[in-house]
Order: structure tokens, then sequence, then C-alpha cells
């Protein structure tokens, strides 16, 4: 085949996806750029040029910095977390374990189940008096009840703990996989020398899973942002936006309110926060990663 | 002093210290494990008991499967399994059409742009379609396809994850299987088809299981975009059952919720071994 004919042949094999990955990922991403420069339009008036109104109108917008401060929250608790009880789940299901399969298939099934579906679950273990953990609560310790889901300073931990649920047995596959891809000479060698368990994992399995974590954590990452399932289900958001992401209040404000362009300034701070982080993410975690 | 010494000694002689801390971690798993479980082991028991047991543990409270027929009747449940089935099914044929091709093209052959437009295809892990309802809303709104199952998957159908995922199987198959086709007069697509995909299937079955629980359990994108009993999936039906206030008991609610991630589960139960290995591939690569 002539070095002409691969190109076309390429470019033909390329076409379809690229069409769909343009028409559904690249172009609306600019569009959401171009749209948070315009006002919404409404009825018979059209969009119409505004400048930054939209990121002064978010500047001041309390409810903006409430839902940021929230998710940021939400990341910072629910990254590290899923992360360190994924690898510890994955250490223990690695091992020989008595009744392992059952112990890993239990693990691992939040991430088969719609979170959606499992939220329901979740909200009647919350619920006031009633719910599983009020009646351990009230049952074992005497406490009062508790409205865990309606109170400001517990409900987005509340959300947080299913997060973590939902997540840590997705991760723990990939850990598992990076586990099992070290070489058992290195764990004889390091009990020849006499090294404690801790050491070796110090020393040898921490630095060894470093590019195992960097893809775990990216992905942790974008789901911290992007997972807003349960909130639907469980909180609508509330009470007083204490449970609110930032991709639920997208889309509030666009399909609630239908105010597109301003909900289109939030994507737009969304996109930044998601590229500084992975970008971060990438150089920070880059030096430190030992490739194999 | 040297009582303490001695007892030192007879512990480090016996293997007990290694049993301490393997029965530390064994048990450290297991109560991991039952309370990662408590949550599906509570609605399996709600959902097999009458109302009156629902937060009342008792071992031998009857059982019955009155909540299954009760939440069966009060929505259209088996609609909603035929939406997501179908749902499913067209973004798995989709996505295994566009994304073998593309990875072909991105593993086999040389060609200006190359570099460019596989950064672009990576660019979709960190830019999901999730995150840009509102333009994609507007997209196909403008394509009149609003409340279609087809709508639901075409944000989905060109997988970045996909053709990632191809490319990398695709690159370790030896030239020389190509060639050899090649020299029997075979076209690309013939290659692709009689050497390529063959040699590429457990990567598809691994990357078929993610898709099919990924798409499965999807929900923000296909509240937003159906809007009748004729295309919402199961999530979606079930958000709005479980959504009515006060009508609805608890137990109905596990029942439905068991009915709706039941499917998965048993396959999950069926085929736990490949679910787990294939979502392992599916990542080393």
């Amino acid at each position: 085949m002539t070095r002409r004919m691969q190109w076309i042949y390429a470019w033909l094999l390329l076409t379809p996806a690229m069409v769909m990955l343009f028409a559904f990922t690249h172009f609306p991403a600019i569009t959401t750029i171009i749209n948070s420069f315009f006002s919404t339009p409404r009825g018979r008036r059209p969009a119409k040029f505004v400048g930054l109104r939209n990121y002064e109108e978010l500047m001041a917008d309390p409810i903006f910095w409430k839902v940021l401060v929230n998710n940021l929250w939400y990341a910072m608790a629910t990254i590290p977390a899923s992360i360190g009880i994924s690898l510890l789940m994955a250490i223990w299901v690695n091992d020989k374990l008595k009744g392992r399969s059952l112990v890993r298939m239990s693990f691992f099934a939040p991430t088969v189940l719609p979170l959606i579906a499992v939220a329901n679950i979740w909200l009647f273990f919350y619920t006031p008096g009633f719910g599983l953990i009020d009646q351990i609560r009230m049952g074992v310790f005497g406490l009062p009840e508790n409205s865990w889901l309606g109170q400001q300073d517990t409900v987005l931990i509340c959300m947080m703990v299913v997060t973590i649920w939902k997540e840590a047995g997705f991760f723990m596959i990939f850990y598992l996989a990076a586990l099992q891809a070290i070489p058992p000479s290195y764990k004889e060698a390091a009990d020849i020398e006499g090294a404690s368990r801790w050491t070796f994992f110090w020393k040898i399995t921490w630095p060894l899973l470093m590019p195992t974590t960097l893809f775990v954590s990216i992905n942790a990452v974008i789901n911290s942002f992007r997972l807003v399932d349960h909130i639907f289900t469980m909180t609508g958001g509330g009470p007083d936006n204490a449970s609110s992401l930032l991709l639920f209040y997208i889309y509030e404000v666009a399909f609630k309110y239908w105010q597109t362009s301003y909900a289109a300034t939030l994507t737009v701070v969304m996109l930044a926060l998601l590229s500084i982080i992975a970008i971060g993410q990438f150089f920070f975690m880059d030096r430190r990663v030992h490739y194999r | 002093m040297s009582d303490l010494s001695l007892s030192k000694t007879v512990e480090a002689a016996l293997p007990r210290q290694f049993d301490f801390d393997r029965a530390l971690n064994t048990f450290g798993a297991w109560t991991l494990a039952i309370l990662w479980a408590l949550p599906l082991l509570y609605a399996i028991w709600t959902a097999f008991h009458p109302a009156a047991y629902e937060a009342n543990f008792e071992l031998f409270a009857p059982l019955t499967l009155e909540n299954f027929t009760k939440a069966w009747s009060a929505a259209p449940f088996a609609q909603y399994f035929l939406n997501t089935t179908m749902l499913v099914t067209i973004i798995l044929m989709a996505q295994f059409v566009l994304c073998t091709l593309a990875a072909y093209a991105f593993a086999r052959f040389d060609f200006p742009g190359s570099n460019i437009l596989f950064t672009l295809v990576l660019l979709q892990l960190l830019v999901m379609p999730d995150i840009l309802i509102v333009e994609n809303y507007k997209m196909i709104r403008n394509l009149g396809l609003i409340d279609t199952i087809v709508a639901i998957g075409l944000p989905y159908m060109a997988s970045g994850f996909g053709i990632f995922l191809l490319r990398q199987t695709f690159k370790t198959i030896p030239r020389e299987l190509d060639e050899a086709a090649r020299v029997e007069g075979a076209g690309p697509l013939l290659v692709l088809w009689k050497v390529y995909v063959p040699l590429a299937i457990p990567t598809y079955l691994a990357y078929g299981l993610v898709s099919v629980s990924h798409h499965w359990n999807n929900f923000l994108w296909p509240l937003i975009i159906t809007n009748s009993v004729e295309t919402r999936p199961v999530t979606v039906g079930l958000s709005i059952f479980a959504a009515v206030d006060g009508g609805v008991e608890w137990s109905v609610i596990n029942a439905a919720t068991l009915m709706t991630s039941g499917p998965l589960l048993i396959a999950f139960l069926l085929f736990q071994r490949q679910f787990v290995q294939s979502f392992m591939r599916a990542g080393i690569k």
C-alpha cells in the first residue's frame, strides 16, 4: 500500500469515531466556554454577548461558593479514604484468607450496583429514629435520635460515606492487579533479610504501586466531580445546599431554572478545576512514580 | 527480667506471633466485608419480609414475595428493563464498531496528525460527556432526538477509553501475522476482521462488561434526556418510583431496588471471576 493510501485508509477508519467524539465532547466543551460569555436566550430574545457578566454573577453567588467548598471537602475526604481502603482491601484479598472469594465479592459488589438504586437503602439507614444507624445508637447506646440528612453539619459526611463505599471496591481491583504483578521473589528476599511486613510494604510494595496509585487517583478526582446520583435520591442537595455538589448545581441551574448560560459558566469552572488537578497531579506524581 | 526474655524466646520459637497477625488481618477483612455487604444484605432481608419487619430483625420472620409483586405492578418495570437492555445493547454495538476502527488506525497506520488526534481521544477520559450535560442536551435537541433511547447512548458511543484499550491490545499483536494475511491479498479491513478482532476477544469481553455495567447504572444523562415511560431506563424509573414521598413502603422500594440491580447482580454472581478479571485487565493496559 502506498503512503498516500495508508493516510486515506487511516483517516477513513477514524472518521466515524472522531465525528462522534467532536460532536459530544470537543465541540460542546468549546461551545460551553463561548456560551459562558453570552446571556441565556429566552423566547424571542436571542442570546446576547454580555462579556464577563456571568462570571461576575458567579463571584457574587453565595450558593456557588458553598457548592464549590462542599465539592472540595467532598474530594479531599473521599479520594484519600477510598484509595486507602481499597489498598487495604487489595492487600487482604491478595493474601491467604479464609473465605477469600466471599470477602472479595462483598468488597466488589457495590461497584456493580447502580448508585441510584443503593442510595435508597442508604437513605433508610440514615432515617431518623427508625433507620438502622439510629436503631443501633438508640438501642445499644441509649442516645437520642438524630436527623443525619437533615442537618447541615452531618449531611455531606453521610454522602461521603456512600461514595467511599461505592468506590473502594472498584479501586481495589486495580491494586489487586498491581499486587499480583509483583514478583514473589521480592517477598522471599525480604524474608531472608528479616524485613518486617511493614518495612516490606513501605520500601517495596508501596513504591511499586505508584503507577496504580496515579491511575486510581486520577479516576478518583474525576469521580469526585462526576458522581452525584446519590444526591438526587437522598438529599436533593439540601438542607440549604449543604450537600450540593458542582455537577448537581449545574443540573439544577440548567434544567430546573433554565439558566443555561450560567450553567455553562459553572461548567467552565468544573473543566478548569479538572484540568488543573489532573495536570498538577500528573506532574507531582510523575516524579515519584517508579515505572517498571 | 529473665522471665520476660524467656517468654520472648518462646514466642519467637513458636509461630504464635505470626498467627496473631493473621487472625487480626482475617478479623479486619471480615469486619470490613460485612460492613460493605450490609446495605445489600439489608435490602435482601426487607424485600423478602412483610413491611412489619423492615426494621425489626427476627430470625424466623415469615418470608414473602409480595413486595416484589407490589413493586412490579406499581411501575412499568418490564418496559424499563426492555429500555435499559436496548440501551446497553445499542451502546455496546456502536462502541465495538467505532472503537475497533479507530483503534486499528491508531495501532497500525502511520499518518500525519495521529498524535494530535490520539491526544484528543484521551482528553475524553478527563472531560466525560456526563459533565457537558447542558451543551449535549442542546445538541440532542437540535438533532430532534430528545426522549429517544438512541439519544441516551449517542454521547458515549465514541469512547476514549475503548479506543485506548483496543489500541493497546492491537499493538501487542505481531505484525508478521498482519503481513502474512496481506501477502495472501487481504485488504486492511479483512485483516482487521480475520486477525485483529479474534485475537482481541478477551479485551472485547473485558470492555463489554465494564461498558454494560456502567451504562446499566448511568443515571444523570438518561434523567435529562428522557421524559416518557417508553424511553426511561431502569435507573430513572426507579428514582421516580422511590421519590413518591410516604406513599411507598420501604420494603417495596427495596424490592424494586433489588429488581433493578438484580440482572447485574446475578450476572456478577455467575461470572464473578470473569468480572473481576475483566476489570483488572481493563485496568492494567
